[in-house]
């Protein structure tokens, strides 16, 4: 197998062609084996390399057309692909919403045959819509589509990075407790951690109020779980217990509204409860991993001083974000019709 | 009016409302129903059209409760010609189409568009439903005795439930000297909330709102109170859970005048279908997930729900089947999920679905005309039962199948304007041949054959 794209740097080259399932979307988690993640993480690990670079700039997308199609706001995501698509020379284009034919009433559908018509290779989008990004890849012939957050669903990237995170810290992820913390129920990145993690050996405890845990996802009968991930997720709503023994912490963003929705009687019992705390920490394993999506409410689901203190890989998160999307841009731009 | 003569031989008869179920001969003529059994060759009348029946089964036509014109006001989904070529071509010969049209159908000038409209362009027999309330909009009862006189087949707000307890009741006692029953939509929409499918493993793993069973159950408990302690006339549309059969099950033991029906969908096909598949057992979303032609209201819910529908329906707590027909324009359906309109498509594929429920033994054919016909002709009243009987004098609304023919569900085929169904490209065994109102072939279909005339061989 040999690539018509090179990176200038044979090492690279030769990470990336290995073993690589070809796939022409990044919609889900749910439809990538174990394998084809080791595989992203270690093209994520040669990108990296670049990114510690004086000059941070390969031609392995040159003469490629990246939209990063955006209809929420997003800081990290968005530039974090931007940069991802400007290091390997790719021509990036960002498009958000607000101030596109979106404010005229054009439909995504109609917007993606336009952005479609002009050539573009590939399709970064976040859309407040689950399946936005199915729509795009069905209803498109020839535009890749990578997944950025889809409403509730899925948030595969960041899994992707989080995974790279845990794996770069502790070595791996095999018989690692997980502990995810807070409103599981309106996150597509737990959704899309949960799915990642356990897939890749770890044993995931879930915590936070029970109003804001999807029901179904603990239940015994849930055979969607059952059958791809081959273990069921944990739930226990005392964060105190939960988090004992733990070698990762994850706490979610807690957005306000969802007080007003009736799901927490109060943001103070909320703190009360779940915020991560130093005391908490101090009951999981030393060096526990203390993670975030971002962005952040310090003060609420996580204290100042963990949030920045020293288990916090928080900006690891960040840096290898633009790693793993360059790797996620790679194989996906580049595609099937560039190896022979 | 004049019609032709048509005999049918030796084809299946099924009717429901005589206990029959034997192979005959059935005669035709002026409109009617002349004879049925063994017909000997002197009593068909010379000039008489035969039709070989053999293989098929012959059933009075199909009556829909419920189904969606879209006329007036929504013409671009559906039109009262389209819609009822597909319900001739489905094999039924009555349509009562719900008054969710702009305008709404809550007064007797629209109620007379419909049938004049029904008369210009209509196949089949087109009975309009009148609203429960002014403009379907929750507040103030309709003119229900101006609707009843205008001829509407039963009082509705579908498409949203008459959510007010309080007017819910009134609406049931006011209408109780009317004779015609209330069907009610029912959904708590202060549980299913935003929700664009079941509850459940399948919802949570594709991130949609999941609308959780209670939100009908609870409501379609509150409407059997409120029956019982007004005495008016209750009607469960498009019943769905299995916890709702119950419910049903027991107002009918305490007497209660409370029925229910049941869609073909919400009996053959399950959440899992959302996520592409087809409903094979997929665990993962592949690419075709998010199917929007499965975004129906109820949601498509699990199999242990089917199987319990299913059950419902065998056992007669649930009186009828009924389509929910709801055809939708592309546009309406190329969208998010979240985005796309509620509804399938359904009377075009209802008989074909349907009967893989006989085929794998979970109803018997008979049941399965009898909740076509008798079923629905009870919940309309006394006078509608003539048109599901083959009772000789009776008027001759009849369709006739062939219960082995297998097909390919092909949209583009469609008399529907509304191609939006999940079951396209689906293989279904179960196909309508003819369809006959008033003692007219309103439908012919591939499979119809005619023998030599009578007399002029």
């Amino acid at each position: 197998m040999s690539l018509s794209r090179t990176i200038d740097t044979p090492e690279i080259e030769e990470a990336l062609a290995a073993g690589t399932t070809i796939r022409k979307h990044v919609l889900d988690l749910d439809d990538f084996s174990r394998e084809e993640i080791h595989d992203v993480m270690n093209s994520a690990r040669s990108m990296k390399e670049v990114l510690g670079r004086d000059i941070k700039k390969v031609p392995a997308l040159r003469g490629k057309v990246v939209v990063t199609l955006f209809y929420e706001a997003s800081t990290r995501t968005r530039i974090s692909f931007e940069e991802a698509g400007k290091v390997l020379s790719a021509d990036v284009i960002n498009m958000s919403a607000s101030g596109s034919s979106t404010e005229k009433g054009e439909s995504l559908l109609n917007t993606g045959l336009t952005i479609q018509a002009m050539g573009v290779d590939t399709i970064v989008i976040r859309h407040p819509h689950s399946g936005a990004p199915y729509l795009l890849a069905q209803e498109l012939d020839t535009v890749n589509i990578i997944n950025a957050g889809d409403g509730l669903h899925a948030h595969p990237t960041q899994a992707l990075l989080d995974i790279y995170t845990v794996q770069d810290r502790l070595g791996g992820l095999e018989g690692k407790k997980i502990v995810i913390v807070g409103d599981v129920l309106h996150s597509r990145v737990a959704r899309s951690d949960i799915w990642g993690f356990a897939k890749m050996g770890a044993k995931v405890v879930l915590s936070g109020p029970t109003t804001l845990m999807p029901p179904d996802l603990l239940l015994a009968s849930n055979s969607i779980i059952q059958s791809t991930i081959g273990s069921l997720v944990e739930f226990d709503s005392d964060l105190d217990q939960a988090i004992e023994g733990a070698d990762v912490v994850m706490a979610l963003r807690l957005q306000q509204e969802r007080q007003n929705a009736g799901f927490l009687p109060s943001l103070r019992e909320y703190i009360r409860r779940w915020q991560v705390t130093d005391e908490r920490l101090s009951r999981a394993n030393p060096g526990a991993l203390v993670m975030h999506p971002g962005p952040m409410n310090e003060g609420i689901e996580i204290s100042n001083s963990i949030a920045h203190g020293g288990n916090s890989v928080i900006e690891d998160q960040v840096t290898n974000g633009v790693a793993v999307r360059m790797a996620l841009l790679y194989h996906v731009t580049t595609g099937p019709t560039q190896l022979d | 009016m004049e019609t032709e003569s048509l005999v049918i031989r030796q084809a299946r008869i099924i009717d429901p409302s005589r206990d029959l179920d034997q192979v005959g001969d059935i005669l035709i003529g002026n409109g009617e129903i002349l004879a049925t059994g063994s017909l000997g060759s002197d009593s068909i009348p010379d000039g008489t059209r035969v039709i070989d029946g053999t293989g098929l089964v012959v059933a009075p036509g199909f009556i829909d409760l419920h189904c969606h014109l879209r006329e007036p006001g929504f013409e671009y989904k559906e039109t009262i010609a389209a819609g009822s070529r597909a319900g001739a071509k489905g094999g039924f010969t009555t349509l009562c189409a719900m008054p969710n049209t702009d305008p709404p159908i809550d007064n007797a000038a629209v109620v007379e568009f419909i049938q004049q409209k029904a008369r210009q362009d209509s196949k089949v027999r087109i009975l309009p439903i009148g609203c429960v309330t002014k403009g379907r909009k929750g507040y103030e009862l309709s003119e229900m005795e101006e609707l009843a006189s205008a001829g509407v087949a039963c009082f509705s707000d579908d498409g949203d439930p008459v959510f007010d307890a309080n007017l819910m009741k009134l609406a049931l006692t006011y209408s109780s000297d009317l004779g015609l029953a209330i069907s009610n939509h029912c959904q708590d929409k202060s549980l299913s909330c935003n929700g664009v499918m079941a509850e459940g493993p399948v919802a949570t793993h594709l991130g949609l709102d999941g609308i959780p069973a209670a939100a009908e159950e609870a409501m379609i408990a509150r409407d059997i109170a409120l029956a019982e302690s007004t005495g008016g006339r209750l009607h469960v549309a498009h019943l769905s859970t299995a916890g709702s059969v119950p419910l049903v099950r027991e107002a009918k033991d305490r007497g209660l005048s409370v029925t229910a029906e049941v869609c073909p969908h919400h009996l053959t096909v399950t959440d899992q279908w959302v996520l592409g598949g087809k409903g094979a057992s997929a665990s993962v979303a592949g690419s075709l997930a998010y199917d929007t032609s499965t975004k129906v209201y109820p949601p498509l819910r699990s199999l242990n729900d089917v199987e319990a529908l299913i059950k419902g329906l065998a056992d007669g707590v649930i009186d009828c089947i009924a389509t929910d027909h709801a055809p939708h324009d592309l546009t309406s359906k190329q969208v998010t999920y979240q985005d796309a309109a509620f509804g399938i498509s359904v009377l075009e594929t209802a008989l074909g679905s349907l009967m893989q429920l006989v085929h794998e033994s979970k109803l018997s054919m008979v049941a399965l005309v009898d909740r076509l016909t008798l079923g629905p002709a009870k919940i309309l009243g006394e006078s509608y039962k003539e048109l599901a009987t083959l009772q000789p004098g009776t008027t001759a609304d009849i369709v006739i199948f062939d219960p082995e023919h297998e097909w390919t569900v092909d949209t583009s085929q469609f008399e529907s304007k509304g191609k939006n169904t999940p079951l396209d490209g689906t293989k279904l065994k179960g196909r309508v041949v003819a369809t006959i109102v008033g003692g007219t072939i309103v439908y012919d279909g591939p499979g119809l054959q005619f023998q030599a005339e009578k007399g002029r061989a």
